[in-house]
């Protein structure tokens, strides 16, 4: 009897170290599968585009077509303005409706629409924001421009940065929320100062995230910023940008452009990287011992 | 210095509920008062009437007056000049997680505007010390968050935070519930030497601790006070039956 029940047992036990190892295999099976493509991606990248990247790349503007050389200096430039004012425009906000949802507004009707819209307009494809933008903003006075561009780019940040800001807030401990009034703090200073504060890691993180997906848009710059050839940072003139040039290359018969684009989707890719990282590191250094 | 409390025909309701029925009450001040009664009997829910701190609830109600000192804190005062008069310290260690040990203590005055350098260092080490927590934690204000902190020492640090603005009255909300027995004997020797400078409330679910801190306790049961008396009274020859029946442990 008992040793029936031992050798049962010690089927059962191998059953449970198996199922726990095919469960742990599986887990890392996903963990695999969730790298590889960002790897694969980076590695294609490298592969294609590296070659091409000297220090024309960065500092001269690209050649008329069938050329060989030049380089994307104005678009690297003008990617950065086009962002530059998309997130002046997306982050305050997209903070501000995040707040306002978690704090001000919460079960109001006026919240319900706005969480609402927030989730329609973050459904919205991108090319139709281009359309959108264009027909608004670009006008025979003011034609395609950086600053239509970023208008695009920054109500696109909008949705994101509101949901995960509000997502966020409403993440901080109604304790921590209390000890704040109960000091006497005024409501609207312990949001800002207290609330807010305590959900800035992730908030931050939610602004990256839109950047980040912004970054990268080709089809809401199409009909705005446009793409120029030229040196241009003005603000009311056409300006290149990564996305366009890389579109732009991409479908021209010329081997060196195909080549160039390569280049510039790497140069992309490693500045929005390096762009996330350093907000992060920034971001980090003021964080303390032992603070969650 | 500490001032009284007097309170008549204090009403409080949660939504439809009436949480709180025609309380009336005088807490001396510069003592320790305990409020004792088994859960939801509404000794939460009268602390938090004190500073204001029930109508931050959406769905909360208050009726009666509160007077504190000679402020009537419903009538003549906005609820956040009360609730610097009057400090809480919660169930459970509340620090604000991403600010450092010397910004938790100062949070009450710089986030009022305070800003003085000087006068705010005196202050945040006269606090930490008045709450017996200045020498475990003096090497690491700056560098430590508040939520680094043990749970006992998260608590002192929370009345740290709470004496630093100066108030009149220390509210306690069951201070020592989510602590164990070293920590809550810190926080009982506190209460012994805070009431000479402050009116402190304590709500509690301990009597032994109702006994050892408090000179008045207050027994309340089903949103009513059945009985207040000095401490002494309460706990060897009640008035009322149902005191009686509670403190022998026979419900609640």
């Amino acid at each position: 009897m008992r040793a029936k029940l031992q050798s049962g047992s010690k089927l059962r036990a191998r059953i449970r170290e198996g199922t726990d190892g095919l469960a742990t295999g599986l887990a890392i099976l996903s963990t695999v599968l969730v790298v590889a493509p960002l790897i694969a991606i980076f590695v294609y990248l490298i592969y294609k585009g590296a070659s091409s990247l000297n220090l024309a790349f960065f500092t001269k503007l690209p050649k008329p077509e069938g050329e060989i050389g030049g380089g994307m200096a104005n678009a690297i430039v003008g990617s950065g303005v086009l962002l530059a004012l998309a997130s002046l425009i997306g982050v305050p906000i997209g903070i501000g409706g995040g707040i306002f949802l978690a704090e001000f507004g919460r079960g109001t009707k006026l919240a319900n629409a706005v969480r609402f819209t927030a989730d329609v307009l973050n459904g919205v494809p991108s090319i139709v924001m281009g359309m959108a933008v264009y027909g608004l903003i670009v006008t025979p006075r003011m034609p395609f421009s950086a600053i239509s561009g970023g208008v695009a780019l920054g109500i696109m940040m909008i949705p994101t940065v509101t949901r995960t800001t509000e997502e966020m807030l409403l993440m901080v401990p109604h304790s921590v929320r209390e000890a704040a009034l109960a000091l006497g703090v005024p409501n609207w200073r312990s949001v800002l100062s207290i609330t807010v504060k305590t959900a800035s890691p992730g908030i931050i993180t939610g602004c990256m995230l839109a950047f980040a997906r912004v970054a990268g848009e080709t089809a809401p710059l199409i009909f705005t910023a446009f793409g120029n050839s030229n040196w241009s940072v003005a603000l009311n003139q056409p300006i290149s940008a990564l996305p366009l040039e890389i579109y732009r290359y991409a479908i021209s018969p010329y081997d060196d452009q195909h080549r160039q684009a390569w280049a510039a989707a790497l140069v992309l890719v490693v500045l929005i990287v390096a762009a996330v990282s350093l907000v992060r590191y920034v971001a980090g250094r003021g964080v303390l011992k032992g603070a969650s | 210095m500490g001032v009284g409390i007097e309170v008549s025909t204090l009403n409080a309701w949660y939504g439809a509920n009436h949480t709180l029925q025609d309380i009336n009450l005088n807490i001396p001040a510069n003592h320790a008062t305990a409020l004792i009664g088994p859960s939801g009997c509404g000794k939460s829910t009268f602390v938090r009437c004190l500073n204001r701190m029930h109508e931050t609830n959406p769905i909360a109600r208050v009726t009666g007056t509160v007077r504190i000192g000679d402020l009537d804190i419903y009538a003549d005062a906005k609820p956040v000049e009360i609730r610097r008069r009057v400090g809480m310290v919660f169930q459970r260690p509340n620090p604000f997680p991403t600010m450092s040990i010397y910004d938790n203590v100062a949070a009450g005055l710089k986030l009022n505007g305070y800003s003085n350098r000087r006068v705010l260092d005196e202050i945040v080490e006269r606090s930490l010390k008045d709450s017996a927590l200045w020498d475990e934690v003096k090497d690491d204000l700056r560098k430590k968050s508040g939520a680094s902190l043990s749970g006992g020492q998260q608590q002192r640090l929370c009345i740290a935070r709470a004496l630093a603005v100066d108030p009149e009255v220390l509210l306690m909300d069951e201070p020592a519930s989510a602590l164990d027995p070293v920590s809550t004997s810190k926080i009982e020797d506190l209460i012994f030497q805070l009431k000479s400078q402050y009116t402190i409330v304590i709500v509690t679910h301990n009597m032994q601790q109702a006994a050892r801190v408090a000179e008045k306790t207050g027994f309340f049961l089903n949103g009513r006070m059945v009985e207040f008396d000095s401490t002494h009274k309460i706990f060897t020859n009640p008035s009322d039956k149902r005191t009686e029946d509670y403190i022998t442990g026979r419900f609640g």
